[in-house]
């Protein structure tokens, strides 16, 4: 079995650690895991990317082949399309709907979006409203992860308690705060 | 022995007692005869850790005893010693510090290794042109303790001005080079480049590259052992390379071959892997060209022989075999076609090589598995297709509020009077500075060429002239040419972007505290009058704008410090105050 994923956003929207919080749940359920990432000069750049190689036997390279991808998992809606080389016909996107617009050609946001649901296997998530909704706003990123999830080759009851293991240093409030929106990614992650 | 309660740690994975818990919170190792120093529990505790490639080279070298590790930010080295501080936290030993340079790191190890302890030098690729000098001499010397100089190269070069190949300086240097493929190697490696290190009394490279140094994998650690002793070298004929010893040491370091060569022939990391019947097509593969092509190994119809290379001199012998049983051979190499250049010589290969000389593989960027798959001539795969929507690009840019570009909004102004200028500029932050919207930089060639370049384009009858440069590239290599330019008073304005950090690497701390340069700069002998120290905000544009048209009037050398703290390290401080 194996699972790759593109973790890809805007700077500063968390890609590495949504990418970190799978791979570590994937860990504890005995998974290999290989996770890359950006830094330096490459970062200064608007765009993070981070390739996620999961596997129950071993992976040899940590860049994941075009058209071998399962899954592109993007915190911003233009991302998600801009690796779609990487993804296999068959692959999935899981994309938050929240633009980052920091350049001045960003495209029109709803032709965007549209852009995106015409791909097979696309499902954008309006993540910073389901965060809302489940009381834990700062949690947009966990409510993705939700969402992706029911592509996952990972167990719901590993996923819940990578995600206590990942938060428990800072506290009971706060680990229950990311389960409610890992479990509303979840369910409530549509289209 | 302390009043402290102690409780011994026993740890599960070697199965013996290994470290000895005292109640204030140190943990000693109890290797018998080695004097221990704290390591923090969890690198003991787990039997597997998920670690940078960078990290797993220095959990490699805390284990093998270091004692010392000394380096320069630069990506993609920089997580090295980042590991080493953090895993260490306030412990005094072993001692881990950002020098001025490369090369003043490279002779704090020489130093180290000279008393009988254990040290690892860090840098980017282009960070061994600077220490190259102690680092070349250093293979004639008699080192003590083992000396490991991990190289991180940028092929790609995702960070870096040349993807330049640090194997050709082992090989220049004639001393060992490892070069991991995995993680597991990079700890395994270091370890033993170490133990190598000090037996054949020379350095030793470990080239590391951007895609394993930046991704997370598994590592098992291993027994670690502590620290040497101190002991200091007795033979000093042979640390004194006055040129009758440098002759006799540079024939005992050719003798030495023989013993290096035996030893890559035979180590685990050189492997040969014979296939019984495929005779068509044979695979030489480096690092992780044998990752890009172990992942296209299922879909191929047979597995070829295979040799795989990850300790330096190549033994040719292993070469030889390979060749004696194919047809033809694919040759992988992550970098410059190192091996490959090889092959060919004068006299050509018995049968045809396919690689980056033929032009089967890329001969410039990072390898891929992609490439790989293509000059194996396996089909491409099919990928998603895209809607026909343009995605603008993100270029690099500053941080909004960076303090660079208030500096060049006011450089901008003062020098718009003039019909020409000439700004060079330096490795750091503000040479994103020369893209829209700002401009002003013109040159960035290498660390601290900003002065350099800026005094010889004034003498050659150029003005005006200006010079930017970072407060850490200024200490790293700017005060030797702002030497020069004092000793000329040459025509020149030189303006040093003081954010207080070493900023594009993630915001180190700087060698020497913020408000050391002014002293420094007028202790070289710049006038006072011509040593200005402002502030770039917007509120204080016209001043700032003032100053420099002042300055750049001079004609003689004027020094201009521009001083406010990175935002991105203000923003790190005060999270950190938080939590």
């Amino acid at each position: 079995m194996k699972y790759d994923i593109v973790c890809a956003g805007g700077g500063g929207q968390g890609v590495l650690s949504v990418a970190a919080l799978v791979a570590y749940a994937a860990m504890r359920e005995g998974l290999s895991v290989r996770q890359s990432e950006v830094h330096g000069m490459a970062q200064r750049g608007g765009a993070v990317m981070s390739f996620l190689r999961l596997s129950d036997t071993g992976i040899a390279s940590d860049l994941i082949p075009r058209g071998y991808g399962d899954m592109i998992l993007s915190m911003e809606p233009m991302e998600s399309l801009r690796y779609l080389d990487y993804l296999n016909p068959d692959g999935v996107i899981v994309t938050a709907s929240e633009p980052v617009v920091n350049i001045p050609d960003y495209p029109d946001l709803e032709t965007l979006l549209a852009a995106v649901r015409s791909v097979p296997g696309s499902h954008v998530v309006d993540t910073q409203r389901l965060a809302r909704e489940c009381g834990f706003s700062r949690a947009a990123n966990v409510v993705l992860v939700g969402a992706a999830s029911r592509f996952l080759p990972l167990s719901e009851e590993g996923l819940e308690n990578g995600v206590r293991s990942f938060f428990s240093a800072k506290g009971q409030e706060v680990v229950a705060g990311n389960l409610s929106a890992l479990r509303t990614g979840r369910t409530g992650g549509g289209r | 022995m302390r009043k402290n309660l102690y409780i011994i740690e026993f740890n599960s994975y070697y199965r013996k007692i290994l470290f000895v818990r005292f109640g204030n919170g140190n943990l000693f190792s109890l290797t018998p005869g080695q004097r221990g120093y704290r390591i923090r529990p969890k690198e003991t505790q787990m039997n597997e850790l998920v670690l940078l490639g960078d990290e797993a080279v220095a959990l490699g070298a805390l284990h093998a005893g270091l004692s010392a590790a000394y380096g320069y930010p630069g990506t993609p080295s920089t997580e090295i010693i980042e590991y080493l501080k953090r895993v260490l936290g306030s412990s005094a030993r072993p001692v881990v510090s950002w020098c001025a340079n490369e090369k003043t790191a490279y002779e704090g190890a020489l130093g180290t290794s000279f008393v009988g302890r254990r040290a690892l030098v860090t840098m980017k690729h282009v960070g061994l042109n600077v220490a190259s000098d102690p680092f070349v001499n250093s293979a004639l010397v008699q080192l003590g303790g083992g000396l490991v100089v991990a190289v991180a190269d940028d092929p790609g070069m995702h960070s870096s001005q040349d993807e330049q190949d640090s194997r050709f300086y082992a090989d220049f240097a004639r001393v060992p080079c490892f070069e991991p493929a995995d993680h597991q190697e990079a700890y395994r490696m270091t370890r033993e480049a170490f133990d190598l290190s000090e037996r054949l009394h020379v350095p030793v490279v470990l080239k590391m590259v951007t895609r394993l140094a930046h991704s997370r994998g598994i590592v098992k650690p291993e027994e670690p052992r502590g620290e040497n002793p101190v002991e200091r070298i007795t033979e000093t004929n042979r640390w004194i390379l006055t040129p009758a010893n440098a002759r006799v040491n540079w024939e005992r370091l050719l003798d030495l071959q023989k013993t290096i060569i035996d030893y890559t022939a035979g180590s685990e990391f050189n492997s040969l892997e014979l296939s019984p019947d495929v005779t068509e097509y044979g695979v030489i593969t480096t690092g992780l060209g044998r990752n890009y092509y172990l992942e296209n190994l299922p879909d191929l119809p047979r597995k070829p022989s295979l040799l795989h290379i990850g300790v330096y001199p190549v033994p040719d012998r292993l070469i030889k075999e390979l060749f004696s049983r194919v047809k033809g051979v694919y040759i992988f190499e992550e970098g410059y076609p190192f091996i490959e250049r090889r092959l060919a010589g004068v006299f050509g290969t018995p049968v045809p090589v396919w690689g980056k000389l033929s032009g089967h593989v890329p001969r410039s960027g990072e390898l891929t598995p992609d490439a790989v798959r293509k000059a194996l001539g396996l089909p491409e795969r099919k990928t998603k297709q895209g809607p026909p929507i343009a995605l603008p690009g993100r270029p690099p840019q500053l941080c909004k509020g960076c303090p660079h570009g208030d500096t060049f909004l006011a450089m901008k102004e003062a020098l718009s009077g003039f019909t020409e200028r000439i700004v060079t500029s330096d490795i750091g932050c503000y040479a994103l500075g020369a893209m829209p919207p700002y401009r002003i930089p013109e040159t960035v060639v290498c660390m601290g060429a900003s002065i350099g370049m800026a005094k010889g384009a004034s003498e050659a009858g150029f003005y005006p002239v200006l010079a930017t440069i970072g407060d850490s590239t200024f200490f790293h290599s700017g005060v030797t040419p702002l030497i020069d330019a004092v000793s000329a008073d040459t025509d020149m304005t030189v303006v040093i972007m003081d954010n207080g950090a070493v900023a594009m690497t993630g915001g180190q701390e700087t060698v020497l505290p913020v408000g050391s340069i002014e002293n420094l700069v007028m202790g070289l002998g710049v006038p006072r009058e011509h040593v200005r120290v402002l502030t770039p905000l917007p509120k204080h544009f016209a001043e700032n704008v003032a100053a420099f048209r002042e300055e750049i009037a001079h004609h003689g050398l004027s020094v201009i410090i521009m001083r406010r703290e990175c935002l991105e390290t203000l923003k790190r401080k005060k999270k950190g105050e938080k939590e």
